[in-house]
């Protein structure tokens, strides 16, 4: 490394961090490099076979390790913060189905919280025990469809296939919920859509028990594996330190030790009144993104059973004038029920003024609307932040030096959901 | 009904458990600041639902450092701007926007929320040696707003096309002004150097 | 056929076992990029499959693949990047627009939205829905596997075109 015709070492700590100083990794560069700049740009671009949606990764490397990268995004961009300002609080309950739209109904129940919120509603329990099924339903097709994208992206395909099976029984048991199997729809403000069928919970309570079964099969396939362990463990870590820093919450930042799961802390609907655990991981490494997902559909699969067991018959909505759509026998016989109908939903109802955020574990991280209201049947600002965003910021620091088949592996295991990132 | 009922914590509405810390913290705030709190909104008086300070533009770094490192509010949530240019009271003082941070305890998960007032054209100082996960916060309000950051390495376009005109959040932005264009975006060769 | 009904030849036209080729064995391309991506994934997975109609290969190279699927939301960003994966293909090449999104722009009539992907390439079937059950892309397969026997498509009239351009000349 003496010969005066190569360059120095590349430091790194700016490409990591941002600013000089906090980080010190240097690429060495080989003896048999004949130019000064030997790189190979990689652009996984906009479309690529890894189906996580459309972003562009950017790799400059040295051989096979990533010397720089940077992430592109905005090509699923749908203006859902503008679509806030200018829809009605109702007509936007279907644009929030399509923001992660693997658990389309996460983001249902988070949405009619925010609202109701802001009113100063409170539905009754039966609505509430529903809704936790559903989110927790959600969140466990979630983690199997991304644990199943991350195994194909790494050569384990079988895997991938049975956890799709169960993904394609739940989308019956939703269907039999309210219609739909992705694009779910499923709250309403004040309420739900409709009532579960009856015989419904012993459906799930039968899926519950065969997804124990699956999962049990895929921690015999892959957490002992040794091909599976060399390819993620100590591969792109991210320390507590740096989940703090770059806002990560959720998964990702619970494998690196960082002690948040709102629902135990920020307990909505009844998660205090049923025990589940909250797993935690030391390193932050693929591995540990992987297992925390696998103990997570564990535990949601124990809520899921539990609640399941507690769920009596009693209304769905709110008695609040303001929100309660009429029944369609009122609307059909009586002219009070038909204008009432009529101006709710031409006009809306009219939230009070005040700003609100409110937060619940998605499957991804933290969910939040952050909702200013001035008065009025539309909102002033809707921000939503969608933890994908935060997650796929943390990816370039993470990448740098590594090789670029890890940089498959580590898009896999944040689980970037490009309805989330854009917005 | 509005958002300061009561309701049970069916909402996680937890005015009781951290109440007393939020006014203890706010009432030591105000004794170390001072004027450069322009008002402080508490959630029992006012339609909010966490403590709501409005910073002064050029004490808002030390102020969000002191909640950082004095007061343990090291996760930042989520920062973002609204564009107040159609309430009145904004537009006599000339206030166009508002930077919104949200922060939280990692420890105790106490919520705060902090607000800076910016007019039509001022820029203000990057928040990155903070938290450098505001690095692409601060571009998408940018973007969508037209906010610029001093001091901020990469100021670009984030969501939308880098060559497109105007920033779709603010009011004036019509909803369907389409801009088209024939070719993909450019790369630049400066962004892996 | 001979008389006593064993199958020696039989006599058609060339234009459709080219077609009848052609159809049962194309090679889709998933652009997938929202929502609709996730169905798609459904339909070719085990439990709606469409490798029974011969689109078992998927490639996700423009050079080796002959149908076009789009699935999701096509932005003006993503919009030239789209053309740019059309172009790339090898005549015949089909379109098929999934989703409502890809059709038309769907529920999001915003700024950063295309009206629809017939402004940026010309598309052979379309398939609504938000998201189409898997089984409305199967019946959106079969449908363009029948206009491409009865030589319908847009590709196939263009060839139409060009042979008739080159037997006659330009008028």
């Amino acid at each position: 490394m003496s010969d005066s015709k190569f360059k120095n070492d590349v430091p790194l700590d700016i490409a990591r961090w941002g600013f000089p100083g906090k980080f010190d990794v240097t690429i060495k560069k080989d003896s048999d490099d004949l130019f000064e700049d030997s790189k190979m740009l990689v652009n996984i671009g906009p479309t690529h076979p890894a189906m996580h949606g459309a972003f562009r990764c950017m790799a400059k490397l040295n051989g096979e390790t990533i010397e720089k990268s940077y992430c592109e995004f905005g090509y699923t961009h749908r203006a859902k913060e503008k679509l806030g300002e200018n829809r009605t609080y109702h007509q936007f309950i279907v644009y929030t189905d399509r923001l992660n739209y693997c658990s389309a109904l996460v983001n249902n129940v988070t949405y009619a919280m925010a609202v109701e919120r802001m009113m100063g509603i409170q539905v009754p329990e039966r609505a509430v025990w529903i809704r936790m099924m559903a989110a927790e339903i959600a969140r466990v097709i979630d983690h199997l469809i991304c644990i199943g994208i991350n195994a194909v992206d790494l050569g384990a395909f079988s895997y991938f296939v049975y956890g799709y099976h169960q993904r394609e029984k739940a989308y019956t048991l939703i269907e039999q919920l309210c219609g739909a199997r992705l694009t779910t729809s499923y709250t309403r403000i004040g309420g739900l859509m409709s009532d579960a069928p009856e015989g419904w919970e012993n459906g799930v309570k039968e899926w519950v028990k065969e997804t124990r079964g699956v999962i049990h099969e895929l921690d015999r396939l892959l957490t002992e594996n040794r091909i599976w362990l060399n390819r993620t463990k100590e591969v792109a870590v991210f320390n507590k330190e740096q989940c703090l820093l770059y806002g990560f919450t959720g998964p990702n930042a619970r494998a690196a030790g960082v002690n948040i799961d709102l629902r135990r802390d920020q307990p909505s609907m009844f998660y205090d009144k049923v025990e589940f655990e909250v797993p935690i991981a030391q390193v932050g490494d693929v591995f540990d993104r992987y297992f925390v997902r696998v103990e997570e559909i564990k535990q949601s699969l124990n809520i899921i059973a539990q609640c399941a067991d507690r769920l009596k018959p009693g209304p769905i909505w709110a008695e609040d004038k303001r929100t309660r759509i009429p029944e369609k026998d009122v609307v059909y016989n009586t002219m009070e029920g038909l204008i009432h109908h009529f101006k709710f939903f031409m006009n809306g109802f009219d939230v009070p003024k005040g700003e609100a955020y409110t937060a619940f574990e998605a499957s991804n991280g933290e969910l939040g609307f952050y909702i200013v209201s001035k008065g009025g049947p539309k909102a002033h600002r809707m921000r939503i932040r969608g933890p994908s965003f935060w997650h796929y910021q943390g990816l370039d620091p993470m990448i740098q030096g590594e090789y670029i088949g890890d940089l498959v592996a580590a898009l896999g295991s944040i689980n970037v959901i490009a309805g989330e990132l854009d917005r | 009904m509005d958002i300061r009922t009561p309701v049970p914590t069916i909402y996680g509405y937890f005015s009781e458990k951290y109440g007393p810390t939020w006014a203890e913290q706010a009432s030591a705030l105000k004794e170390v600041f001072g004027e450069a709190i322009e008002a402080v909104w508490m959630p029992g008086e006012n339609p909010v639902d966490m403590p709501t300070y409005f910073v002064k533009k050029e004490k808002a770094h030390e102020f969000v450092t002191t909640l950082k490192e004095k007061y343990n509010y090291s996760f930042l949530t989520d920062m973002t701007a609204t564009d107040e240019s159609e309430d009145e009271e904004s537009a006599k003082e000339g206030i166009r926007f508002h930077l919104v941070f949200h922060l939280m305890d990692p420890e105790t998960k106490i919520r705060v929320r902090i607000k800076v007032k910016l007019k039509d054209e001022e820029t203000i100082a990057t928040f990155i040696s903070i938290w450098p996960g505001t690095n692409w916060a601060e571009r998408e309000i940018f973007d969508m707003f037209g906010i610029r950051f001093d001091g901020h390495p990469d100021l670009r376009r984030i969501l939308m096309d880098m060559r497109w005109e105007g920033h779709p959040l603010r009011k004036d932005y019509p909803l369907r002004g389409y801009q088209i264009f024939m070719t993909p975006e450019p790369l630049d060769p400066e962004l892996l150097k | 056929m001979a008389k006593d009904g064993e199958l020696d030849f039989i006599t058609t036209r060339f234009e459709d076992v080219i077609s009848f080729a052609r159809k049962n064995s194309l090679f889709p391309l998933p652009f997938g990029t929202s929502c609709c991506g996730i169905e798609l994934m459904s339909t070719l997975a085990a439990g709606y499959d469409m490798a029974r109609f011969g689109a078992e290969v998927i490639r996700f190279s423009p050079r080796q693949s002959d149908l076009l699927i789009v699935a999701g939301i096509v932005n003006l960003k993503m919009a030239p990047v789209l053309r740019n994966i059309y172009d790339q293909m090898a005549d015949p090449k089909w379109v098929i627009s999934m989703g409502a999104c890809a059709s038309s722009g769907g529920i999001f009539n915003v700024y950063s939205v295309t009206q629809g992907i017939d402004t940026v390439v010309p598309v052979d079937v379309y398939v609504p829905g938000c998201p189409p059950a898997p089984e409305g892309l199967l019946n959106a397969l079969l449908r363009l596997e029948d206009r491409i026997a009865k030589g319908d498509t847009h590709s196939q009239r263009r060839e139409r075109t060009r042979k008739q351009i080159k037997e006659q000349g330009v008028k």
